[in-house]
């Protein structure tokens, strides 16, 4: 991590060409420690592929990127595990580090799949297969979350409660959070900095500096500003996995 | 009737054995076979210039099947051509040359059958060395590896995200391959090489439900296969290798049987 201030990781100015046509162009991003930022933008706009090069996959790019950290947990946002592999939901999980056994059980429990851990990953539902995903990446403590598009395909409770669990590790790990969703109500009422993308960077803020941003509701339409301007709720109630209510 | 040549094949085809389940398992998991295929292919051209320039036949096939390996990866990045295309490519004109070359080489008398088929019983002491010693670092390098390799497998974006260098880990197992072929092209010869690396791995996983017990499943299959062959071979006097492959086959077809029971205890 550099010294003098959290800063994670450091995008500046960074595109990527492909076939002779810019995927991203002119994209900087800072991620801090213990802050979150969100990638929105229309599909095909460069969000994964932002997330890409921040994480060192795409090797030939423009700009710079400095990485100050090692320690990253990445939820992919297509994964095709080939079943010719006989993998359980346990061994998914030591797949990139050696970690203990209570790692395994605390990070599952976390996101409410610790069930499944027997379990091959081939018969995992959508939005099971999700939380596995999510586990996996916090199990080993990261300084630094890639988070793309990590709800999908969860149920809406579920949604809600990930999101929660999602800042709740960004306080309580303290690790800084790039995170990719489409999902504008659920993220905002987290997110510390919005970066809206449509192959550059249209405008940032924070969300509700975005909201009001005109090249915002130019992409997204006047309806998304109302949402994303203002997003709260209350519980009195949770349900645990097998749909039993629970009283906070 | 356990004459000495009968020992040493055992012990060779045991030392096999051991280096061809786990490196099978990922040839499977990584779609591999017809590139393992391609390589051995190449090992006759490796033969024939074992003996043109009397090299040792182990390490002349390894540095042909490497370089083989090699040109297909330029190929891959310089031409528009389909992978299998090329795998195609190199497999039969690597054949054919080596096959040319045995022409000129008229001053010696070459064993093609044992070439392509495996002569495990002709095995040396220096061969079993050669194996025991080479199957040992091949294990070796292979679990220094396994966890980027694994994880790569599993999901490249993954392991390259979070840090496990999954290219270095790739172009090792490459090597790796190049070099269990080199060792065991004596025993199985370089057509059934590929089957001796893939059907024990195939008939584990039928019967496995994680990586490391295919992989024990592999192992014990690949060993019972050798030595269920070789006696047979002794017994029906039916050629070597062949007979390990016909004997995998066997466990194969039991591993399928294994499956169709355990659906109906599910229905």
């Amino acid at each position: 991590m550099s010294k003098e201030n959290n800063i994670l990781v450091k995008l500046n100015e960074v595109g990527i060409k492909q076939n002779d046509k810019w995927l991203v162009k002119g994209v900087s991003i800072v991620v801090e420690k213990g802050k979150i930022v969100t990638l929105i933008g229309p599909n095909g706009s460069g969000k994964s592929t932002t997330a890409k090069i921040a994480l060192g996959i795409y090797k030939k790019i423009e700009g710079q990127v400095e990485k100050y950290t090692n320690n990253v947990g990445y939820v992919p946002q297509k994964i095709s595990i080939d079943w010719t592999l006989p993998l359980r939901v346990n061994d998914f999980m030591l797949l990139t580090e050696n970690l203990k056994d209570e790692a395994v059980n605390e990070a599952l429990s976390l996101t409410g799949v610790i069930h499944l851990k027997n379990k091959n990953l081939g018969n995992l539902s959508g939005g099971e297969f999700q939380r596995v995903l999510l586990a996996r990446a916090i199990s080993r403590k990261p300084d630094l979350l890639v988070l793309d598009e990590p709800v999908q395909g969860v149920d809406f409770t579920g949604e809600i409660a990930l999101y929660e669990l999602i800042k709740k590790i960004s306080d309580t790990l303290n690790c800084g959070i790039l995170l990719i969703s489409h999902d504008l109500h659920t993220v905002m009422s987290a997110t510390d900095h919005v970066v809206c993308l449509n192959g550059h960077v249209c405008c940032s803020g924070s969300p509700s500096d975005v909201a009001r941003n005109n090249e915002y509701k130019a992409l997204f339409g006047e309806q998304a500003s109302q949402t994303l301007s203002i997003y709260e709720h209350k519980h009195d109630h949770v349900h645990s996995n097998d749909g039993e209510v629970k009283k906070n | 009737m356990f004459d000495d040549f009968f020992i040493r094949a055992l012990v060779a085809g045991i030392g096999v054995a051991f280096v061809t389940g786990p490196l099978g398992c990922f040839i499977i998991w990584r779609r591999l076979s017809y590139f393992g295929d391609t390589l051995a292919h190449s090992a006759l051209l490796g033969v024939t210039m074992a003996y043109s320039f009397e090299l040792n036949i182990a390490l002349s096939v390894f540095i042909i099947s490497s370089l083989i390996a090699l040109i297909l990866i330029q190929l891959q990045k310089k031409t528009n051509l389909p992978g299998d295309a090329l795998l195609g490519l190199l497999a039969h004109s690597s054949l054919a040359v080596g096959l040319v070359v045995i022409g000129f080489l008229t001053f010696i008398r070459f064993d093609i059958m044992g070439l392509l088929f495996g002569d495990i019983l002709a095995v040396t002491v220096d061969d079993i060395l050669i194996i025991w010693i080479g199957g040992a670092l091949i294990l070796l390098v292979l679990k220094l590896i396994w966890k980027p390799l694994f994880a790569s497998t599993v999901n490249y974006e993954l392991a390259e995200a979070e840090g496990l260098n999954p290219d270095r880990a790739k172009a090792i197992f490459t090597v790796l391959m190049a070099a269990i072929i080199a060792i065991s092209i004596k025993m199985v010869g370089l057509l059934l090489i590929t089957g001796m690396l893939i059907i024990p791995a195939a008939m584990s996983r039928n019967i496995s439900d994680s990586p490391q017990k295919m992989v024990l499943f592999s192992i014990i299959g690949g060993l019972l296969s050798v030595i269920i062959g070789l006696f047979s071979s002794l017994e029906f006097n039916t050629p070597s290798g062949p007979s390990i492959i016909a004997a995998s086959l066997v466990l194969f077809i039991l591993s399928l049987l294994k499956i169709k029971q355990t659906v109906q205890l599910k229905n």
